[in-house]
């Protein structure tokens, strides 16, 4: 019993110059184990006498005590030093960059066709879509557009023969979803359309979106409002001056052409506007009862109106994309900066 | 249509600057183009007088003038021009004087100078040197006998003058006129307009020409005129020249002249003829088959029966509305002329000039419809300009009118509720009555409607809706109110089964494809190459030779992209493009919507942890695989080999969606890949989008709470048989309880014989409502191993 101090001591700096869990186990064991010193000495108490017995006890579970939280304690600092090495171990660069395919990305005339498609469609309109290959009634006759109509010459035509040719505009499906569907109707029609003429401003193919809104009471301030609020959405710009300038168009009337102002220099004047402080954007106008005739809809009881816009335009003037032709070359340095 | 800002103002003038009338012309629908100085900055030019001119004594190509410009001294000056004579007046730039420069803003100073020893106070100027003429002329300007010296030339030739350039829709053939244009200024600015007074040209002698119209239709009116014993060579007067020259026309000759001022003036084309070429009557007729026509330009037509001429007794003359011919002409030694003013109606030269490739002044305006009510006015008006220019004695006018053919009177109802429904907007009666009115159309209001006649020059105006477009268009089309449109908020049909083709495109990108869009024409020499049976309409009329074939497939545009890319140091390409493909004859075609993909280059991009071999057929096999499953019914696709002239023929596989080829897939064939010149591997596909947009809405399966049981088995079969038979077969053998099968390994080498390959393939089990036993399972794997063995000579590998 009288060597407990001594042995206290002992254990304790033992258990403070262990350096490993294994070491520690050891020293436990040496100590605390079934056979171990302090526990050997519980075990000899019963050779005391009786009166002896309970301060002793006392003394050595308090020993013992004390020596169980030291190895627990150092035994946790052990760990956690063990953890630390490991993590340290096992550092990367994160800076270094990750792993696999990088995505790839959306052609910006497609970024802005879904973009415009989502504006209408959100709003309730359909998406429609028809062929490319098209034929003269669909394109010009049912649009008031006879032979030898100068407004033929306005949009010049790529034909196969006589009468099939590759659609000017995203028209004719109007024309058949007004033959096919009747009204109400409320559709944007986004796609290829094609023009022989090619040089800095004009591709020989480009993107339309056409929109066509037939109803009861349909009138030309609904026509405008729709306008204003698309081109508002669109450039992200509620204080975007619109005009609305009248014009011609054999399928509408009345016809207007609308102009922004210019989102390059602010309607100052520059270089894209001309000069003029005014971007025209898009066609529009009140669908004409000769295209209502052709398509077999009531033109007393139903009004509506119609749209058009390039796409390529709008994303040239949305991106600041200064040549045209960038959108047809394909050239990945290009499209990956619309990714 | 171009004009000079002067000569507007001489019509009708609202106080409004150049800018400002400029943009009230475009707010009004014809759309200002330009608006140009007639002349480029000048000072200090007058109009001076040549006194003498003698040869300069030490320089052959120079004389020494001198000349008076109203200082009161004589003033010596150098000249070059070759054309400077005693007597001439003109423009003469004194000391002082500041003249355009190209080089410089600020223009280029007239100073005191010496020329080869010979005194110069000033410079004789020719057109161009004052940005009066557009090529470079080789003499001075000759001012008219009557200019007077010493006046300022700028405020003489009213120089400060803008030509404001219209670019006219065609439905307003009634403003390719200063009258016209007039008229639309008056109405926006409800002024009144006047024009210059034409007054009916007496006859002074009783000689005409019999003129026959056998076409009333096409031609309802021809009016004629024998003018006697002009003289070609007159000048035309500068007044007329300038005027012609800021409408963009060329002085050619005073009878040419006066017959463009006229159109320029009222719209209506002239035209005049040599009398001395004609043959007896004036015939207005169909061309004969085989009649050819040596036009003015030179060209000689071959017409056809469709066109209309005018012809003598001997044959055609002139493309009636489009072109004189050179034959009848107004030449130098021309004395009397037959004069034609005429109503042909649009359809009769519509189309005309096109087919012939010709695009004339005329033409233009008769396709646009020229006033049939204006030839008369017209006629007497050229007819007085001429008698002033080139002298000549007229004769009574002819007149053939086709009474029947001629546009009838036309009359519009408009109605006030139909007017302010389609306008969103109220109209005061009076505001809507002056516009009728202004714009020429004398209209009753009867208290609900008004009854508007159509003036003869308004082509465009037929229906109710016409004269709603010309109250908002002169109202202001800024000035109407705008609103939302309203509508019932119905849901429609949303079909899930179908993937949307967005969807598709992101999965695209997501697998790090960039999207392409090329042209739909493509170059057929490609074409050919990729598709050498391929038959797609082709264009008529092409922009170029390498775009005249629509294409057949994906594959030419994106093998286009690929060199285009590869040309510009980008090794590693992936891209893929959505669109349509034309296949088959015009009469038998189908628009066909497909998605392509290409890739080539490195599996992933250069990088320090990257995958740096090339991609494969696999890789992109894969990334199809992962489109193929998005419609939740990837088990209807399947690959088979197959042959395509575009791809290797051990590469390529036909892909089929429930049995019907829906699309190829395959590696670049090295042949085709010579020919194109490419120097690397590509891997490309194609899908039919309908195949990939249909699908399945999923359904549910319980999750099963029993173990699974797995099963390994590796067979070797011939390396030729395709591990899609394998799989059918263990498909058909395996039961209904087969969860999954994994191909895991497929090996060649040590240890497998030559010829055959070993594929190794792990098989799971799992039944929904209890646990499957060892006996059934070796049952179905026993089963599997021995159809395997009798139908593809499938061993079990140990």
């Amino acid at each position: 019993m009288d060597h407990l101090p001594n042995l206290v001591t002992e254990a304790r700096e033992a258990i403070q110059a262990a350096d490993s869990i294994a070491a520690l186990e050891e020293h436990r064991v040496r100590y605390l184990g079934k056979k171990g010193e302090i526990t050997a000495l519980l075990k000899g108490l019963g050779k005391l006498p009786a009166a002896e017995r309970p301060a002793a006890g006392e003394r050595i579970n308090e020993a013992k005590q004390a020596l169980a939280s030291e190895l627990e304690s150092r035994k946790a600092s052990l760990e956690k030093a063990a953890l630390e090495a490991r993590l340290a171990a096992e550092r990367v660069d994160v800076t270094l960059p990750g792993r696999g395919q990088p995505s790839g990305g959306l052609h910006p005339v497609t970024r802005t066709l879904e973009r415009i498609e989502g504006l209408f469609t959100r709003i309730g309109y359909d998406v429609a879509v028809g062929p490319e290959i098209e034929d003269d009634y669909h394109n010009f006759e049912a649009l008031n557009i006879p032979a030898h109509h100068p407004a033929r010459g306005m949009a010049d035509t790529f034909y196969f023969d006589a009468t099939r040719l590759l659609r000017t505009h995203t028209s004719p499906v109007q024309v058949r979803t007004m033959k096919e569907d009747g009204p109400p109707i409320r559709i944007v029609c986004p796609g290829r359309v094609y023009r022989s003429d090619s040089d800095l401003t004009h591709t020989p193919m480009f993107h339309q979106v056409e929109g066509l809104l037939v109803d009861e009471g349909i009138n030309f301030a609904d026509l405008k409002g729709t306008i204003e609020d698309f081109l508002h959405a669109f450039f992200e710009r509620d204080d975007l001056s619109v005009r609305f300038r009248p014009s011609y168009f054999p399928f509408t009337e009345p016809s207007a052409e609308v102009d922004i102002q210019c989102v390059m220099c602010g309607g100052d004047g520059c270089r894209v506007c001309g000069h003029s402080g005014w971007l025209e954007v898009m066609g529009c106008g009140m669908v004409h009862p000769e295209v209502f005739r052709h398509a077999g809809i009531d033109n007393e009881r139903y009004t509506g109106f119609a749209f058009g816009m390039g796409a390529e335009r709008l994303a040239m003037l949305r991106y600041g994309v200064n040549d045209l032709r960038l959108f047809f070359d394909n050239d990945l340095r290009f499209l990956r900066q619309f990714a | 249509m171009k004009f000079s800002e002067h000569w507007l103002r001489e019509w009708v003038s609202p106080q409004l600057g150049t800018q400002a009338l400029a943009d009230q012309i475009t707010m009004a629908g014809l759309e200002v183009d330009a608006v140009e100085a007639v002349a480029a900055v000048f000072e200090g030019v007058v109009i001076a007088e040549v006194m003498d001119k003698v040869q300069h004594p030490d320089a052959d190509k120079l004389s020494v003038c001198r000349v008076d410009d109203g200082g009161g001294e004589p003033v010596q000056v150098v000249c070059g021009a070759p054309n400077v004579a005693a007597g001439q007046k003109v423009a003469f730039a004194r000391v002082g004087a500041v003249l355009p420069d190209d080089a410089k803003a600020s223009g280029f100073k007239i100073k005191k100078a010496k020329l080869r020893g010979q005194e110069s106070r000033g410079m004789i100027c020719s057109a161009s040197e004052l940005g009066l003429a557009e090529e470079t002329s080789p003499g001075i300007m000759e001012l008219p006998a009557d200019a007077p010296t010493g006046e300022d030339l700028r405020a003489w030739l009213g120089l400060d003058d803008q030509a404001i350039d219209v670019d006219l829709t065609p439905n307003r053939g009634d403003c390719l006129s200063l009258k016209g244009l007039a008229r639309e200024v008056g109405v926006l600015n409800r002024l009144p307009v006047q024009g210059p007074a034409c007054r009916p040209v007496p006859a002074s002698h009783d000689e005409t020409l019999d003129v026959r119209v056998e076409d009333g239709e096409r031609c309802p009116r021809y009016i004629g005129r024998l003018i006697k014993g002009v003289d070609v060579t007159a000048a035309t007067p500068l007044w007329m020249v300038e005027r012609l020259r800021r409408g963009g026309v060329r002085s050619i000759d005073p009878v040419v002249d006066v017959t463009n001022y006229v159109m320029l003036e009222l719209g209506q084309p002239l035209h005049a003829f040599d009398r001395e070429n004609l043959q007896g009557a004036v015939i207005v007729r169909l061309a004969r088959e085989g009649e050819r026509l040596v036009l003015l330009d030179g060209q000689a037509v071959d017409l056809d029966a469709s066109t209309l001429v005018i012809a003598d007794e001997r044959g055609p003359l002139a493309m009636a509305g489009v072109m004189g011919g050179e034959h009848s002409g107004v030449g130098e030694g021309t004395r009397d002329i037959f004069l034609e003013s005429a109503f042909f109606t649009p359809l009769a030269v519509a189309g005309q000039a096109r087919t012939y490739g010709l695009h004339t002044d005329a033409s233009h305006r008769f396709e646009r419809g020229v006033d049939p009510q204006l030839a008369r006015e017209a006629a007497e008006r050229a007819t007085a300009l001429l008698l002033d220019i080139v002298g000549g004695e007229a004769g009574p006018l002819v007149e053939v009118a086709s009474e029947a053919w001629l546009p009838a009177t036309r009359w519009v109802v408009l109605r006030r509720a139909r007017l302010e429904q389609a306008l969103g907007k109220a109209f005061a009666v009076e505001e809507v009555s002056e516009i009728l009115e202004h714009l020429g159309m004398g209209s009753e209001w009867d208290g609900s409607e008004w009854h508007a006649d159509v003036p003869s020059w308004r082509f465009d105006i037929a229906i109710e809706e016409d004269l709603i477009e010309e109250v908002a268009r002169i109202h202001g089309y800024n000035r109407l109110p705008a609103r939302r449109p309203q509508a019932r908020l119905g849901l429609r049909p949303d079909h899930e089964a179908r993937t949307p083709l967005a969807r598709l495109r992101r999965q695209m990108v997501a697998r790090g494809y960039q999207e392409a869009v090329t042209y739909s024409f493509v170059a057929p020499e490609l074409q050919q190459t990729l598709l050498p049976e391929a038959v797609s309409p082709v264009l008529a009329n092409p922009i170029s030779a390498d775009l005249s074939v629509m294409r057949a497939s994906l594959f030419p545009g994106l093998v286009r992209a690929l060199q285009h890319n590869l040309n510009r140091q980008q090794s590693r390409v992936r891209l893929f493009e959505t669109g349509l493909v034309f296949r088959g004859e015009l009469d038998d075609l189908d628009q066909v919507p497909m998605l392509g993909a290409l890739a080539c280059g490195s599996r992933e991009p250069e990088g320090w942890a990257g995958d740096r071999a090339s991609v494969d057929f696999f890789d992109l096999k894969g990334d199809l695989e992962s489109l193929l499953a998005m419609g939740g019914d990837a088990e209807a696709w399947r690959f088979e080999p197959g042959a395509h002239p575009a791809l290797h023929s051990g590469q390529c596989a036909r892909i089929l969606y429930r049995g019907e080829e829906a699309g190829w897939i395959g590696t670049l064939h090295p042949a085709v890949r010579a020919t194109l010149g490419l120097k690397v591997d590509a891997v490309l596909f194609e899908v039919r989008l309908d195949a990939l947009t249909h699908g399945n809405v999923p359904a549910f399966m319980p999750l099963s709470r029993y173990p699974e049981v797995r099963r390994d088995l590796a067979f070797l079969v011939d390396e030729a048989l395709p591990v899609q038979a394998l799989l059918d077969t263990l498909r058909a053998q395996a039961g209904e309880w087969l969860s999954e099968c994994r191909l895991f390994d497929v090996y060649q080498g040590k240890g497998v014989a030559e010829g055959r390959k070993s594929v190794a393939l792990g098989l799971t089990w799992q039944h929904p409502s209890r646990t499957l036993n060892d006996e059934e399972i070796n049952q179905l794997v026993d089963a599997i191993v021995e159809e395997s063995r009798r139908h593809l000579g499938a061993e079990l590998r140990a």
